[in-house]
């Protein structure tokens, strides 16, 4: 099945696009989504620890199972204000 | 004029007072020609108090000299998290009647970045709310700065969202009450 990513602020500038679709197996977490993207670009994984995730722009957690045609959003800390 | 917005258009303060002030009077006890509001009224009679706050572009920041800011955001997900600040901001003060917008795109020096307004019956509350929406602002919504400097260019990161951080929304919380 395949999904949209979405990438934000630097973590868009590292991967240097803000969207892009991947395939991956049935019944993928979040966390295998992520594993996936950092196996390809490994500068992203420094985002690991203070990153926040969304599917569908919804806050989510990496544990989240993701469904065909979903979007996953990876985002940094946020800066707003 | 929605209560909550993301938006590349210029902020308009007076435009969020209007729309968070209760516009109607109550009109129970009186016919309606001698309740009806003055052009430039901001509220129909309800509120004793609207508190805003506005962000502004400043020139400098740890020590560097600032030209101008770049904002992005995740704007679906940003607008569904105003509508929450708004919502527990309603539960922890359901007088108040709140709204903010927030802007995105290139903002020079001087500019608003971020407009709240807050209207209750007292002032008391119209503050908090207001005090504890930029804390929530800058703690759970998805937007992002780029800092154009003299000399270069940085993506500033604060906070890691979480929306369900009881801890962070404490925090905002003894803030606004502070």
């Amino acid at each position: 099945m395949r999904v949209t990513v979405r990438l934000f602020a630097r973590l868009r500038d590292l991967a240097g696009t803000g969207e892009l679709t991947r395939d991956v197996p049935d019944a993928s977490t979040v966390q295998m989504l992520w594993r996936s993207l950092t196996a390809e670009m490994p500068s992203l994984a420094e985002y690991e620890r203070t990153m926040s995730v969304a599917v569908n722009a919804e806050y989510a957690r990496m544990t989240a199972v993701v469904h065909d045609g979903d979007e996953v959003a990876f985002m940094p800390p946020v800066s707003g204000g | 004029m929605a209560q909550v917005a993301v938006t590349s258009e210029p902020l308009d303060v007076h435009a969020l007072t209007r729309e968070v002030a209760r516009p109607k009077p109550d009109t129970s006890y009186a016919d309606e020609d001698s309740v009806r509001l003055k052009p430039d009224t901001p509220s129909g009679g309800a509120d004793g108090a609207i508190a805003t706050f506005t962000g502004l572009v400043r020139d400098h920041n740890q020590g560097r000299q600032v030209r101008f800011l770049e904002y992005e955001a995740y704007v679906p997900l940003a607008v569904r998290a105003l509508s929450l600040i708004v919502e527990e901001a309603q539960t922890a003060w359901p007088t108040v009647r709140l709204g903010i917008h927030h802007r995105i795109g290139r903002l020079d020096i001087g500019e608003a970045s971020v407009i709240i307004a807050a209207a209750s019956p007292h002032r008391a509350d119209a503050f908090a709310a207001c005090r504890y929406a930029i804390e929530r602002v800058k703690q759970i919504v998805p937007i992002w700065k780029r800092e154009h400097f003299e000399g270069g260019e940085v993506w500033l990161e604060g906070a890691t969202a979480d929306p369900d951080d009881e801890a962070a929304k404490q925090v905002a919380h003894r803030i606004a009450c502070a």
